[in-house]
C-alpha cells in the first residue's frame, strides 16, 4: 500500500465510486485535471484531504481516492480549518461552489482568507443552485430565470474574485473548467502557494444554466472576451492580439483600447500579481465592455496561520517546559488538611 | 506596618456559629469580586468549608451608583459540610445605597450590615431610589449596622502613597476586606500575597491596597464598636486530610479536559466563540497551550463546532464550548458529527434563556436542547457536572465517552457552576486509569465502517496513515462499506445501529447511587446539574428532622444509568427540583411511566435549601 510517490498514476487517484453528475457536467472535466495533476505534485494520497460542503460540486471528494470529508452546508472551511490545525502535515483542500462558498458559508469562506489558514479551495462557479433544482445563486446575474425567480432575478451578483481579495486572500485566481492546461497551471500554484489559495472555476451547467460562460470558453468568440493576466506582461487579448486594457490614471478606472488606434503596447496596463488594488479592478472587469480575466490575479504570500501559532506554542513551551498536569493542579493557593 | 493606628486592641465579645453567609456588594468598579476571591483564599486557608456565588451584572461598567450595576460576591462557610452558597445573608456589606436596597430583602433578621456612609450621599440615594438615607428613617431597626465613613478611613491611611483621590478610593475594598477578615479572625497574610503578585509592577498601588487592608483590620481591632457587633468564630470544618485547593467550575472543566486528553493520549483542539458565561473556558485553556491543546476562536458558534468535527476527523479530539444560544446554532454540526461518527465534546454552561435572556444568570433549561434538540434521531450521550469540582471528573469522562463510543457528548454546566467555588483535594492523577484511543493503521481488511463488536464504536483511521484513505460524510452510509447509500433497510440498520452505540454506554458507566439516605422509601429527591448543593442540604436537614427522604443525583441523563429505573421505583414518591420549567421530570416521566412531581425555579438564582425544605415537607405532608 505504501507506493513511491513518483509511481503513482492518474488511476491511483480515482476512487472505486460512480461518478454521479449530470451528463456534460464541468465538474466531470475538473475532477479529471485534477485526478491527472496529482500525481505531477509528487504527494502521497494519504497526505491529501479533499473537505466539501454541500452542492454538486461538493461530491467531489468521494472519487477522489485520497482521505475526504463531505460536510454540510456552506460549513467546508471551517471544518478545513480543524483538520488543518489539528494536523498542519496534511494538504487540505476545499471543494466549493457558489451557493456554498457565498451564500450559506459567506462567513467561513471569507474568515478562512483572512485568517490566511493554508488551505486550497477550488470554488466550482456556476451561478446556479444544481443540485436544488435550479435555483438563482448570489453569483447568478441580474434577470436570472429560476424556479424561485421566475421573472428574472432583481437582486445583484457578486463576483468570487474580489470577494476573495477584499477578505484579504494572499493568492487568488480564476479558470475555466474545460481548459485543463490552464487550470493545472493554476491549481499547481495554488497548491504550491503556503496560506490560503482561492481558485474561482467557471464551471458550465448543461441542465440548470447552461452556456453562460461560452463566450469566455468558444474557442472562436474566446479571445475577444477573455484576457489571459501574466505577472510582468502586458494586458493583451483579442484575435490578433491587437487590443488591451490601460489605466485611465485620472478616473482610477480601466479601459480597453486598441492598439495603433491611439494606444500603442506601452500604454498597457502590466500585469502585477502582487499589486492589491490593481487585481481588485482586474477582478471586476466583466461582459460585455470588458473580457474576463483569467490566471493569477493576486499573489503576495503572507506568513500563515497554522504556522504561526506552532511557532507561537513552541516559544511558550521553550519559556514554560512541556505541560505538567500534576504541577498546574498545585498552582496558586493550596493548603493541606492534616 | 500598623504604626499609623496608636491605640490599643479593645476587647470584643465573640460569638460561635457553625456556618455564615457573607455577601460583599457594591459598585461594578468598586472590586467586589476581587475582595470575594481574596477573602475565600483567606477563609480557605483557615479551614472552613466553603462555597462561593459571584453574582456580577451583564453590563460591563454600569452607571457608578446605579441598582442595575451593583456587582456582589457571596460566600457560605462553616465548620460543617458545605454545599451551596447559602440561604440568606447573615453578614452584608454595602458599599454604597444601591448595594444595600438591592440585597437588604436576603438579609436574616438581626444579620449585620456594614455600610459605607461616605456613599451615602444624596445623589447616591437618589440612584437607588431613597427618598430618606435608610441609616436614618429606622428602616433598617431589624438588623445590626456598623456604620463607617470607609472613604475617609481610606484615605488618611493610604495618604502616604500619594495616588490622588480618585486612586486612593479604589482601595476602599481592600480597607473592608481587612474589616472583615477581622471579624472573622482570618489572616490576612494570604491576601498581602496575592496583592504584592497582582501589583508586582506597581509597588505603589500594592502598598497602597496593602495599607487600606491593614488600617481596615486594625481598625477593628481598636475601634469601639456599638453593642452588638461581635467577632464571630466559626470553627475549622472537618474535612478529609489532603492537599486542597480552591476550584470554580470553568477551572475545573478547563483543567479536566486536559487531564482527559492526556488519559486518551489524544490532542486536543478546542475550538469557541465568545459567549456569556462560556467564554473563561477558552480563555483559561488559551493560557495552557505548553499542554497538547490548541485553542481557536472561530468566527462563529457554527465555525467553531465544524473546526472541531475536523479536528476530530484528522485524529484530534474537537471540544467546542457555548451557552445555549450558541449550542443551537452548533447542532447541525453536532449530527454531522453523529453521523459520520466521529468523537466530539460539547459544553453548554447554561444561562437564562430563551435567546439573550439572562447571560449572567444561571438556569438548567437547555436539558431538552441537549437530549433532543437536534435534526433526525440523532443519540448522543448527555452528562452534567454537580459542582465545581465535579466539572473536573466530569470533564474527564466527556473525553472518555467521546473517543471511546466515536460520539459527540453533550456536557451540561451552568452559569452557577461555572463561577461558584469550592475546596478541591487536588486529586493524584495516578488514581485515575488512562484509556488511550486506538488510531486504526492496518490496511488489510480495512473499511471506514468497520466497528468494534463491543462498543460498536466506528474506527478511526486518521488521514496521514497510508493505505486507509477513505471518504466520510453526512449522507447515509452503507453499515459494510462506508460508501454512499439509498438503500432503505441500511437507513434502517444504521439508524438502530447509532442508538444501539450510544444505548449501550449505559452498561460502561456507575450505577446510580443514592448521594444521600436509603435505597428505598418514601421521597426520592432527583436532581441533576448545579443543585445538588441545595438538594444535598435540603435533604440531609430533612433527614434530621426524621423524614424519610433521600437524594438521588444524575449524572448521565442520556441514556441513564442502567439501574435507574429499578432505583426510583423503590420510592414511593418522586420530587423532581429543576431550574427550569421541568426537564427532567418529563423525561423520568416518559422513560419509566412514573408519577415523578416537579419542582421548577427560573429566576436565575440557585434554589435556596429551605426552598428545597419546604418542597419536601409539602410533598410528604400531602401524601
Amino acid at each position: 500500500m505504501n507506493q513511491a510517490v513518483d509511481t503513482l498514476t492518474i488511476d491511483d487517484f480515482s476512487s472505486d465510486q460512480e461518478v454521479r453528475w449530470c451528463p456534460g457536467c464541468g465538474d466531470y472535466a475538473i475532477l479529471k485535471t485534477i485526478q491527472k495533476l496529482m500525481p505531477e505534485l509528487g504527494k502521497t494520497r494519504e497526505s491529501q484531504v479533499f473537505v466539501s460542503g454541500i452542492g454538486c460540486s461538493s461530491r467531489f471528494p468521494y472519487y477522489m481516492n485520497t482521505y475526504g470529508f463531505h460536510t454540510i452546508h456552506g460549513r467546508a472551511p471551517s471544518i478545513a480549518t480543524g483538520v488543518k490545525l489539528a494536523n498542519p502535515e496534511l494538504d487540505v483542500w476545499v471543494i466549493t461552489g457558489d451557493g456554498d462558498a457565498l451564500s450559506i458559508g459567506g462567513n467561513h469562506t471569507m474568515h478562512a482568507l483572512r485568517r490566511n489558514v493554508d488551505l486550497t479551495i477550488l470554488l466550482f462557479n456556476n451561478e446556479i443552485y444544481g443540485l436544488t433544482k435550479g435555483q438563482y445563486s448570489p453569483t447568478s446575474k441580474v434577470g436570472t430565470r429560476s424556479p424561485s425567480t421566475p421573472e428574472g432575478s432583481v437582486d445583484r451578483p457578486l463576483s468570487p474574485c474580489a470577494i476573495a481579495l477584499g477578505a484579504g486572500a494572499p493568492f487568488v485566481a480564476r479558470s475555466i473548467d474545460t481548459e485543463m492546461k490552464h487550470l493545472s497551471a493554476v491549481i499547481t500554484e495554488a497548491h504550491t502557494h503556503e496560506g490560503a489559495s482561492f481558485v474561482e472555476i467557471l464551471q458550465n451547467c448543461p441542465i440548470y444554466n447552461d452556456g453562460i460562460f461560452e463566450q469566455v470558453k468558444d474557442k472562436k468568440i474566446a479571445p475577444d472576451f477573455r484576457v489571459e493576466v501574466e505577472h510582468g506582461k502586458p494586458l493583451l487579448f483579442g484575435k490578433d492580439k491587437h487590443k488591451g486594457i490601460r489605466l485611465n490614471r485620472e478616473k482610477l478606472a480601466l479601459e480597453v483600447v486598441t492598439l495603433g488606434e491611439g494606444a500603442e503596447l506601452a500604454d498597457l496596463l502590466v500585469h502585477d500579481q502582487t499589486n492589491l488594488a490593481q487585481a481588485q479592478l482586474i477582478a471586476a472587469m466583466q461582459g460585455p465592455d470588458f473580457p474576463t480575466a483569467v490566471g493569477i490575479l493576486y499573489h503576495k504570500p503572507v506568513s500563515a496561520y497554522v504556522a504561526d501559532l506552532s511557532d507561537q506554542r513552541l516559544k511558550l513551551r521553550e519559556k514554560r517546559g512541556a505541560g505538567d498536569l500534576g504541577k498546574l493542579l498545585r498552582t496558586g493557593h493550596t493548603w493541606e488538611v492534616k | 506596618m500598623e504604626e499609623a493606628v496608636t491605640s490599643a486592641p479593645v476587647a470584643h465579645a465573640e460569638h460561635t456559629v457553625d456556618r455564615i453567609v457573607v455577601r460583599f456588594a457594591g459598585d461594578s468598579g468598586d472590586g467586589m469580586q476581587l475582595t470575594g476571591a481574596n477573602f475565600t483564599d483567606d477563609t480557605a486557608l483557615f479551614g472552613n468549608d466553603l462555597s462561593t456565588f459571584p453574582d456580577f451584572p451583564a453590563e460591563i461598567r454600569a452607571p457608578a451608583g446605579s441598582t442595575f450595576g451593583v456587582s456582589a460576591f457571596q460566600i457560605y462557610f462553616g465548620s460543617d459540610d458545605i454545599t451551596t452558597s447559602g440561604d440568606a445573608i447573615d453578614v452584608l456589606v454595602a458599599m454604597n445605597p444601591a448595594a444595600l436596597v438591592t440585597n437588604l430583602g436576603e438579609v436574616v433578621p438581626g444579620g449585620l450590615i456594614i455600610v459605607d456612609t461616605g456613599a451615602f450621599n444624596e445623589k447616591n440615594l437618589n440612584k437607588a431610589k431613597y427618598d430618606v438615607s435608610p441609616l436614618e428613617d429606622g428602616s433598617l431597626d431589624a438588623y445590626r449596622i456598623l456604620e463607617i465613613d470607609i472613604q475617609s478611613q481610606v484615605i488618611a491611611a493610604v495618604e502616604p502613597y500619594n495616588l490622588g483621590h480618585k486612586n486612593s478610593l479604589r482601595c476602599k475594598n481592600m480597607w473592608t476586606l481587612g474589616l472583615v477578615l477581622w471579624l472573622f479572625g482570618r489572616d490576612k497574610q494570604a491576601t498581602v500575597e496575592n496583592l504584592q503578585k497582582k501589583f508586582a509592577s506597581k509597588p505603589d498601588v500594592a502598598g497602597a491596597n496593602i495599607a487600606a487592608l491593614n488600617a481596615g483590620h486594625a481598625y477593628g481591632e481598636t475601634a469601639e464598636l456599638p453593642s452588638g457587633i461581635e467577632v464571630y468564630k466559626v470553627p475549622r470544618a472537618k474535612m478529609e486530610p489532603g492537599l486542597y485547593r480552591d476550584i470554580n467550575g470553568t477551572t475545573g472543566l478547563a483543567w479536566g479536559l486536559l487531564a482527559g486528553g492526556q488519559l486518551a493520549d489524544v490532542d486536543l483542539l478546542f475550538a469557541s466563540y465568545p459567549i456569556t458565561p462560556a467564554s473563561s473556558l477558552l480563555h483559561t485553556l488559551a493560557a495552557r497551550k505548553e499542554f497538547d491543546v490548541t485553542t481557536f476562536q472561530a468566527e462563529d458558534e457554527i465555525a467553531a463546532v465544524c473546526a472541531a468535527v475536523g479536528a476530530s476527523f484528522a485524529g484530534s479530539l474537537g471540544i467546542t464550548s457555548s451557552a445555549g444560544p450558541g449550542i443551537a446554532l452548533k447542532m447541525e454540526a453536532i449530527s454531522l458529527a453523529v453521523s459520520a461518527e466521529l468523537p466530539l465534546v460539547v459544553i453548554n454552561t447554561q444561562r437564562g434563556g430563551p435567546s439573550t435572556g439572562l447571560p449572567t444568570k444561571t438556569e438548567q433549561s437547555d436539558l431538552l436542547q441537549a437530549v433532543y434538540g437536534r435534526h433526525g434521531d440523532t443519540p448522543l450521550p448527555v452528562i452534567a457536572a454537580s459542582t465545581p469540582a465535579d466539572c473536573f471528573d466530569v470533564a474527564i469522562e466527556a473525553v472518555r465517552l467521546a473517543t471511546r463510543y466515536m460520539t459527540p457528548v453533550m456536557l451540561l454546566s451552568d452559569g452557577y457552576i461555572a463561577n461558584a467555588s469550592e475546596p478541591w483535594m487536588i486529586p493524584d492523577m495516578a488514581g485515575y486509569s488512562p484509556f488511550p484511543v486506538t488510531f486504526c493503521t492496518a490496511p488489510e481488511g480495512f473499511r471506514p465502517s468497520n466497528r468494534d463488536p463491543e462498543t460498536l464504536a466506528r474506527v478511526w483511521a486518521k488521514p496521514g496513515t497510508p493505505g486507509l484513505e477513505h471518504r466520510v460524510g453526512g449522507i447515509e452510509k452503507s453499515y459494510s462499506t462506508g460508501n454512499i447509500s439509498y438503500d432503505p433497510d441500511n437507513h434502517q440498520k444504521m439508524t438502530d445501529t447509532r442508538k444501539a452505540k450510544v444505548d449501550g454506554i449505559s452498561r460502561d458507566i456507575p450505577e446510580q447511587q443514592v448521594a444521600l439516605g436509603n435505597t428505598t422509601g418514601k421521597l426520592a429527591v432527583v436532581g441533576w446539574g448545579s443543585t445538588y448543593g441545595a438538594i444535598h442540604q435540603g435533604v440531609k436537614r430533612c433527614r434530621q428532622d426524621g423524614l424519610d427522604v433521600s437524594h438521588i443525583h444524575i449524572r448521565y441523563l442520556s441514556p441513564f444509568p442502567a439501574n435507574l429505573q429499578e432505583l426510583l421505583s423503590g420510592f414511593d414518591q418522586v420530587l423532581v427540583p429543576e431550574m427550569n420549567t421541568g426537564q427532567l421530570v418529563k423525561i423520568l416521566r416518559s422513560e419509566f411511566l412514573i408519577d415523578a412531581v416537579p419542582l421548577n425555579k427560573v429566576s436565575g438564582q440557585p434554589f435556596k435549601i429551605r426552598e428545597i425544605i419546604n418542597a419536601v415537607k409539602a410533598e410528604m405532608a400531602g401524601n
